[in-house]
């Protein structure tokens, strides 16, 4: 656990691109955490655990809750003793690059969808080489997880268009 | 006898033009599929060397057969393309389409009304919102079915264009003589025609290729998707697939029962585009959710 961890932290501080990651189940990408938030003990560790919910004035102004805002509060899934982790519902502790664990608490039929491929997104080689999972937070904001519209790449040329030089 | 008029048409052929070895060689090829190993390499190195010479770019040209044990799917969730068009440009990037006067691309994103997704005569793909997706509208990507009965391949008059053992439609550009048959036989409108010469900055020129995928073509031949054939032959993913920011696209082996495509066929609502055609595609579109 140890060294994953330190792994973890390695890859951050030389700031290389985000990449696959060892993961004894599913080799996925990076977390997209913030840039120079992580670890997050770095702060928190010296910090009083403030479990009540509020607006955040000082520090993650830049975080909007849109996800089941009303039920919820950042403890829920940030593990309050040790916030270079998560938690989930049941007291167990999974580090970053196993978020899937934490969605796939609620979003069960989707989670089933994700382990064989079919929700989500795989990139590199299927066969023989690297194979690489998107974890849900590399699509969706887990504090916004609504999937934003996106500008089109431009429409195909008009055949009277490109014909009539 | 064959070759004896083949030579008289050469000779008449390089007698009108300024000709080169090179030119009698191409002229004199074979089809792909009659060539010898010896001479599958003679025409690799023949057609390494113009394309560094027209382009000033090495080539690493393959001619990787198909595996036994595999025949390509393809599965497109319909319940999550957006119609972003990134999957068109990294196709045309990838397989080196041509990008202006011909503009060509191989894969074609249609809008629908959300309810009439049965009725593609009312299919629009000039769309052009601010962003994606529009409410009241789903996006369909068409591009070649790679059918099990291809009607494509079943007009070709001279056989330049068939189904590999792995299920890829193919195309042998260099035998290819501009007839547009399969144009007019696929009901899908998955091929193109290079009108004119194609243009392509050399700067983007991807130089990764397979001799039946995705070297630069010339005028007057017809090109379509090939599955990415230079990459899926390899064990990578085609060039859509990786490219899709939601997911949308799901590649592998019919012939595996563990993989994702078989997965969504056995679990999820799919259908084939036109299927009351006969013509078996193996591109399965989907609904997750």
């Amino acid at each position: 656990m140890k060294i994953r961890f330190l792994c973890l932290f390695a890859i951050i501080a030389i700031g290389m691109p985000a990449f696959a990651l060892h993961h004894d189940e599913y080799p996925v990408l990076m977390p997209p955490l913030s840039e120079g938030i992580f670890p997050c003990s770095n702060c928190h560790a010296g910090l009083e655990v403030n479990a009540k919910k509020r607006e955040l004035k000082e520090e993650h102004t830049n975080i909007k809750l849109h996800h089941a805002e009303n039920n919820r509060w950042c403890l829920d899934c940030h593990n309050p003793a040790n916030r270079d982790q998560l938690k989930l519902a049941n007291g167990e502790t999974i580090n970053f690059t196993e978020s899937h664990l934490l969605c796939g608490q609620c979003h069960g039929n989707i989670y089933r969808d994700w382990k064989v491929g079919i929700h989500g997104k795989r990139i590199g080689n299927f066969k023989g080489g690297k194979k690489v999972y998107f974890l849900c937070v590399n699509c969706h904001n887990p504090h916004d997880p609504k999937f934003k519209p996106l500008k089109p790449e431009p429409p195909p040329i008009r055949p009277e268009r490109s014909h009539g030089r | 006898m064959k070759m004896m008029s083949m030579g008289t048409v050469a000779a008449l052929y390089l007698g009108s033009s300024a000709c080169t070895k090179d030119k009698v060689e191409e002229f004199l090829q074979k089809n792909f599929r009659e060539m010898s190993e010896t001479e599958k390499k003679q025409v690799i190195r023949r057609l390494e060397e113009t394309y560094l010479r027209k382009y000033g770019k090495k080539f690493q040209i393959s001619t990787k057969r198909a595996e036994a044990g595999i025949l390509w799917g393809y599965g497109l969730d319909l319940s999550r393309c957006i119609g972003c068009r990134r999957c068109v440009y990294a196709c045309v990037k990838e397989n080196n389409q041509s990008r202006v006067n011909p503009q060509l691309q191989w894969i074609r994103v249609v809008r629908l009304k959300k309810g009439s997704l049965i009725n593609l005569e009312n299919a629009e793909h000039y769309y052009n919102p601010e962003t994606v997706p529009e409410p009241g509208f789903m996006y369909m990507p068409v591009q070649c079915q790679h059918c099990e009965n291809p009607p494509c391949v079943r007009v070709c008059p001279i056989k330049a264009t068939w189904k590999e053992p792995d299920g890829i439609v193919v195309v042998d550009y260099n035998w290819c003589i501009g007839c547009r048959y399969c144009i007019a036989a696929c009901p899908y409108k998955g091929r193109v025609f290079n009108w004119s010469e194609p243009n392509i900055p050399v700067e983007e020129l991807n130089t990764d290729v397979h001799y039946l995928g995705n070297r630069p073509r010339m005028k007057n031949v017809v090109e379509k998707c090939t599955f990415c054939v230079q990459r899926v032959r390899n064990g990578r993913y085609p060039a859509c697939v990786e490219a899709c920011p939601t997911g949308t696209r799901k590649f592998g082996n019919l012939l595996d029962p563990n993989s994702e495509i078989r997965y969504l066929i056995e679990n999820k609502r799919v259908f084939r585009l036109k299927e009351d055609l006969n013509t078996e595609p193996k591109f399965y579109y989907f609904f997750s959710a």
